[in-house]
């Protein structure tokens, strides 16, 4: 006890003590590794499953897909196994034989450059579109919703006044009918869905009545039935004469039903801005619509893009229900090739069925990563409140 | 100058949107008339006939999975519609119990700690959301199942069940009459352990001292109708799958076109599934956890009164609405030629009949009650869950 009394009564460290070494068990690739793969006895259990399911499925997918796979030949025979080649993988030979009409379809040869200009006239608009500090975005929207649709008519179908010999959309197919099946529901979708969605906010019963009718009743059925009600329905109901080609059909049908889904997505968008923003515009005395267009729609869209991108991403991946009413996108090419006698094997099925995926995926991916990354750029925005 | 009157704006706008809506009226119902008239006028002359008479006309074609009595040459189109329905109604009941139980198994090994698992389970969604589910669907069916060794290379599954590219046969039960007593003694073990939860709740609340149930709810829930079976001696059989000389006789046949679109169902809709159960896990505020350890909860007894009430409030609204995706994308079926009722009514039917406005006005109501009655019940469900806030 007396002790204490004789003990210094302040004590102020003048320097800094010397810094410690990490404990070696949490540092270093060793630290990472136990503390995200073998924490505790279940961990290492689960590390060691994983690690077998990797082992029983990795390698031998890179021996199907690349190291037997068969690069080129004429047809099946090719793709079999034989002497030299066993066990044979992937049947790419099948692929690069078939790939122009993969791309194309039916579309006449001598003609393929007006696809390629349409596809490098829509990666500019898409570039322009979703490259968020580009200059002048505005005259970039107006390209994309109103001059290219015209421009790919033009292109596409032909004109046969400026020489462009025109081409029946029962030759178009491949990758070039998943594209415009696609850029059509987007370029009308997202108009539509616009309107509906203010509809659906709108003070007037008869707007609100129908556009939650028409939201509901879409977003109520399958995509297939629509596109038989498009098909089937749709030449019934208008004049004989008028009656619309196959492809323009299921444009339609696609292009109702998207715009019910991008409607639900817009009207999250104009929920999530203040209510601050409206008694803004009404108290400096704008119009409805001079009010939505140039206040609450600009913030309303750049909050809900990556919604919008991702309702796109499911387009993408609907467009592939066309082939139930007989429309050459890209899958339907695909399973129109593995069944041609020359190469059908079910090697050739498993490698038309692996490119589909590999080119659906990489869209997918890219587009979702986008999604994710204009996310990330809102939250830090408006973390900083600078939005 | 002064003494014109001009109309407050007020009721300048209220006049003019009664005049926005008498338009909009009069154009949908020119557009409808026009349609209407039409659709009279092509019908007539393409000799096709209108009204829903042919409901009760024979069907005259076959159908490849029927769980109720169905024939060609007798069943009307009516009962091809139900055959259609139920069809439809087992392969999206099945897949939504599959897709489920993997969501949510991959949904936790989303969340897991181990990186490895986390990693798996991110490159399991990512592959297959990115993937269109038609594409997933035409591999399982062509490029898997119909590959599949032919009739005589048959594989033997362990239990008697065989497996080859015209299906898959499992032994298919055999109720003997006892089998009731068993499902009655079912029925009393589940109530018992119901009445024995409340009785162990209420008890809790009185005195504190919780009162683990646990042995004698497994034993009412399986020990009384084992044993009851036991008595009744073993009221059950299984006939086996025999190998004939052309086709697999007896067992339970399941269709390949059935396994494919179940598979390719219930793996699509397990990688949305588990994005759904993540963000609902994700949202529950770290505190609620911290603020239940700091209670003295153990870690269980927190992630099941503290973390998953929670989560499960944000987690249902969306679940619902991937269920709901499962049962209208169960359309696809047409694809591969599994007998839902897209593929029986809008497809045979509608080609017999060619009554288009009919045979697609009746697919598409079905799918609509479907989707109408889920959104009612959800909206119920979200009023009894939701949060009283003072």
């Amino acid at each position: 006890m007396a002790a204490l009394s004789d003990m210094p009564l302040l004590f102020l460290r003048q320097a800094p003590a010397a810094r410690l070494p990490p404990p070696p068990a949490r540092a270093g690739v060793f630290g990472w590794l136990r503390a995200n793969l073998f924490s505790s006895p279940a961990n290492i259990a689960l590390t060691l499953l994983c690690a077998l399911l990797i082992v029983w499925a990795v390698p031998p997918l890179l021996r199907f897909l690349l190291i037997d796979a068969v690069w080129s030949g004429a047809d099946r025979d090719a793709c079999l196994a034989s002497p030299a080649n066993p066990d044979p993988g992937a049947c790419w030979a099948f692929i690069r034989v078939w790939f122009s009409y993969f791309v194309y379809g039916f579309y006449p040869i001598g003609q393929r450059w007006r696809v390629d200009l349409f596809f490098l006239s829509l990666a500019f608009g898409i570039g322009w579109l979703l490259w968020l500090s580009a200059p002048r975005r505005d005259i970039g929207a107006a390209y994309f919703f109103i001059v290219l649709p015209i421009l790919s008519l033009i292109l596409l179908h032909g004109f046969p006044l400026i020489g462009l010999v025109s081409v029946p959309t029962t030759l178009w197919g491949g990758i070039l009918v998943t594209i415009v099946v696609a850029t059509i529901g987007m370029v009308f979708s997202l108009p539509l869905g616009i309107l509906l969605a203010l509809g659906r906010r709108s003070q007037i019963p008869v707007v609100k009545v129908f556009s939650v009718t028409f939201i509901e009743f879409v977003r109520g059925v399958p995509l297939i039935t629509v596109l038989f009600m498009a098909s089937v329905m749709l030449p019934l109901f208008v004049p004989e004469r008028f009656a619309p080609d196959k492809l323009v059909r299921a444009l339609i049908g696609v292009a109702l039903f998207a715009s019910a889904y991008m409607a639900e997505v817009v009207r999250g968008g104009l929920a999530a801005i203040p209510r601050g923003q409206y008694e803004a515009a009404n108290a400096l005395g704008l119009t409805y619509w001079r009010k939505m267009a140039l206040v609450i729609l600009p913030q309303a869209l750049r909050v809900t893009l990556p919604n919008i991108v991702n309702t796109f991403i499911g387009l993408f991946k609907d467009t592939t229900l066309v082939f139930v009413v007989g429309i050459f996108d890209f899958l339907r090419t695909i399973e129109a090739a593995r069944g041609d006698p020359k190469w059908a094997s079910p090697i050739t099925s498993m490698t038309g069925y692996a490119f589909a995926a590999l080119v659906y995926l990489m869209c997918c991916y890219a587009m979702s990563r986008y999604a994710r990354r204009v996310e990330a750029r809102l939250a830090r925005r408006s973390a900083h409140k600078e939005l | 100058m002064a003494d014109t009157v001009r109309p407050s704006p007020r009721r300048a706008r209220r006049s003019g949107s009664i005049a926005l809506q008498a338009a909009l009226i009069a154009v949908a119902g020119g557009l409808c008339y026009g349609a209407i008239h039409n659709a009279a006028q092509n019908l007539a002359h393409a000799n096709i006939a209108t009204g829903f008479g042919f409901w009760n006309n024979t069907a005259g074609f076959d159908i490849s999975q029927t769980l109720i009595d169905y024939s060609a040459s007798t069943s009307t189109f009516g009962r091809a519609f139900w055959v259609g329905l139920l069809n439809t109604l087992v392969v999206a009941g099945i897949g939504i119990v599959l897709a489920t139980v993997l969501g949510f198994v991959i949904g936790i090994a989303r969340l897991s700690r181990n990186w490895l698992v986390a990693r798996l389970a991110g490159g399991y969604v990512e592959l297959i959301r990115n993937v269109p589910l038609l594409l997933q669907l035409l591999f399982w069916y062509n490029a898997v199942l119909k590959s599949l060794p032919e009739l005589h290379g048959s594989i033997a599954l362990p239990g008697g069940g065989l497996l080859n590219n015209r299906g898959l046969f499992l032994p298919r039960p055999e109720f003997a009459p006892g089998f009731g007593t068993v499902l009655i003694a079912l029925l009393v073990g589940v109530i018992t352990t119901i009445v024995l939860r409340v009785w162990a709740r209420r008890r809790q609340e009185r005195t504190g001292t919780p009162v683990r149930i646990l042995w004698p709810a497994l034993g009412a829930i399986f020990g009384l109708p084992l044993v009851v079976f036991v008595l009744e001696g073993f009221p059950l059989s299984f006939s086996l799958p025999d190998m004939g000389r052309f086709n697999v006789r007896g067992g339970l046949e399941i269709l390949p076109e059935f396994a494919a679109l179940l598979i390719a169902l219930a793996v699509y809709t397990a990688a949305f599934i588990a994005e759904v159960m993540r963000a609902g896990v994700l949202a529950v505020p770290t505190g609620q956890t911290e603020a239940a350890l700091a209670l003295g909860l153990r870690s269980p007894t927190t992630l099941r009164l503290v973390v998953v009430p929670q989560a499960m409030r944000v987690i249902v609204p969306p679940l619902t609405s991937q269920y709901l995706n499962l049962i209208k994308n169960s359309s696809l079926a047409v694809a591969i030629g599994y007998p839902d009722l897209v593929q029986v009514f809008a497809g045979s039917v509608l080609n017999i009949t060619g009554q288009a406005v009919e045979v697609v006005a009746i697919t598409m109501a079905v799918y609509l009650t479907i989707s109408l009655l889920t959104s009612l019940l959800m909206n119920i469900y979200g009023r009894t869950i939701a949060i009283v806030e003072r």
